[in-house]
């Protein structure tokens, strides 16, 4: 009996739970779509530039992919208003998952531009193109296919490590589950369909993914060596 | 500035809890990790849908709903087991998950001749494996194992949350102490970048060291 009683509970929570899947999934999508608007720049500053912003490019992506996510959400959250920057919950879980994803994103980019080969550049500007034209419609097409292996990784990473945000209580999927759990003490239940939400979405967006990596290959172009093992 | 210094001092000893779960998490990891890569390739089909399926689910989870999970487990299952070994428990789970698809992508990047050859020089399966796949496919896997290993390192700082007294929680210690967070949290960043820099150069040169020569 306490096996139905625990089901029914469970479908109980799950509007509750879903609820707290869309504000995953707005941070995901706000903190992917900001980091690659913050990650092409400064990989392009990375890769074409020299001298004092070149450094700060570099300093910047080192940072944040040198220390803990976590870290960084609480500097943003707790250490900020002490300068007087105060953010809400959802905005300091933004800005501290958008810099992170940048960081790890410009990285990704940089190593898919590195990747096209000089004599494509050399053949479009043989070609009449201006330097910028040349960047702008034959190396970054490419390259922006060439990351989408590593980029896919990316999104799936980014779903799950929105959970560390319940740590500042913004109410994502997870928090709410730790919410419901110390409402109701029902551990088990709750935890086990938090966990089923996750492999559901995250074995989803794993497959959505690879059609997106197989529908924009380049024919006679091998990406599969790019890919993190993840 | 002052208080800066105070904070590294203070948090600076956690350090060693910090590099324990790490090391202990990683060395879990490189066996079960290496165990279930094995599995899979040359496995059963019931061990390696098994192993496929530990993968899958061990890697969809978020490291930190890992540590709750093994958390509210361990609390009922293993009363009086401290906040540093369950870390360790739920941190080496999720690692094993994703070593094995790195030792897994390793050993199947070297091709099938070498078992062949091994097995026509009169090497069992078991021994072939041993000697011949696991020293090469280790080698192969330090790049991605490198980067696994800084993942590790970070994600140590979720262990935090279910209490274990690493370089996070002491920084929390110290600042809610004093009511002045961001330089306790800066000093703690500080000492995470030194020591995934550290553990950046040191499998750098180990892959250098150990490069298979073809």
């Amino acid at each position: 009996m306490t096996f139905v009683r625990d089901l029914v509970f469970m479908w109980e929570i799950l509007p509750e739970l879903l609820k707290g899947l869309v504000v995953t999934f707005q941070l995901t999508t706000l903190a992917l779509v900001t980091g690659v608007i913050l990650a092409v720049p400064v990989a392009l500053v990375r890769k074409y530039t020299r001298g004092p912003l070149n450094w700060l490019a570099t300093a910047y992506v080192e940072i944040f992919r040198g220390t803990p996510l976590l870290v960084q959400l609480f500097v943003v959250y707790y250490g900020l208003p002490e300068l007087g920057i105060v953010f809400d919950r959802f905005t300091a879980a933004w800005a501290a998952l958008f810099l992170n994803s940048a960081a790890y994103q410009s990285e990704y980019i940089r190593g898919a531009i590195g990747a096209v080969s000089e004599g494509q550049l050399i053949a479009a500007r043989a070609l009449g193109m201006k330097p910028l034209a040349a960047f702008r419609w034959v190396v970054m097409p490419q390259a922006l296919r060439l990351a989408l292996p590593a980029w896919s990784n990316e999104v799936a990473y980014m779903v799950k490590y929105v959970s560390v945000v319940y740590l500042i209580g913004a109410m994502e999927l997870f928090t709410r589950g730790q919410i419901i759990i110390s409402r109701t003490l029902k551990v088990v239940p709750v935890l086990l369909e938090v966990a089923a939400i996750y492999i559901i979405v995250v074995v989803a967006i794993t497959r959505v993914m690879d059609y997106v990596e197989h529908r924009f290959s380049i024919p006679g172009l091998e990406t599969s060596g790019m890919r993190r093992e993840f | 500035m002052d208080y800066f210094i105070r904070c590294l001092k203070f948090i600076l000893p956690a350090a060693e809890v910090t590099i324990l779960v790490t090391v202990a998490s990683l060395a879990l990891g490189v066996l079960f990790g290496l165990l279930l890569a094995v599995a899979r390739i040359y496995g059963r089909p019931g061990v390696r849908l098994a192993a496929a399926l530990y993968s899958r689910v061990v890697r969809s989870l978020p490291s930190l709903v890992m540590i709750f999970i093994v958390f509210f487990t361990m609390v009922s299952v293993v009363p009086g087991a401290s906040p540093l070994v369950m870390a360790v428990v739920a941190l080496g789970a999720c690692t094993t998950a994703y070593q094995s698809e790195i030792f897994r992508g390793a050993i199947q990047s070297l091709g099938s001749g070498q078992m062949l050859a091994a097995r026509s020089l009169g090497m069992s399966r078991a021994a072939a494996i041993r000697f011949v796949i696991i020293p090469q496919a280790l080698r192969l896997a330090i790049p991605a194992w490198s980067n696994e290993a800084a993942i590790v390192l970070k994600d140590s700082s979720l262990a935090s949350a279910v209490g274990t007294v690493e370089l996070l929680r002491r920084s929390q210690h110290i600042a809610a102490a004093n009511h002045h967070y961001l330089p306790a949290y800066l000093a703690c960043a500080l000492i995470y970048f030194c020591l995934t820099f550290l553990t950046n150069r040191v499998l750098d040169a180990a892959e250098k060291r150990f490069r298979l020569r073809t």
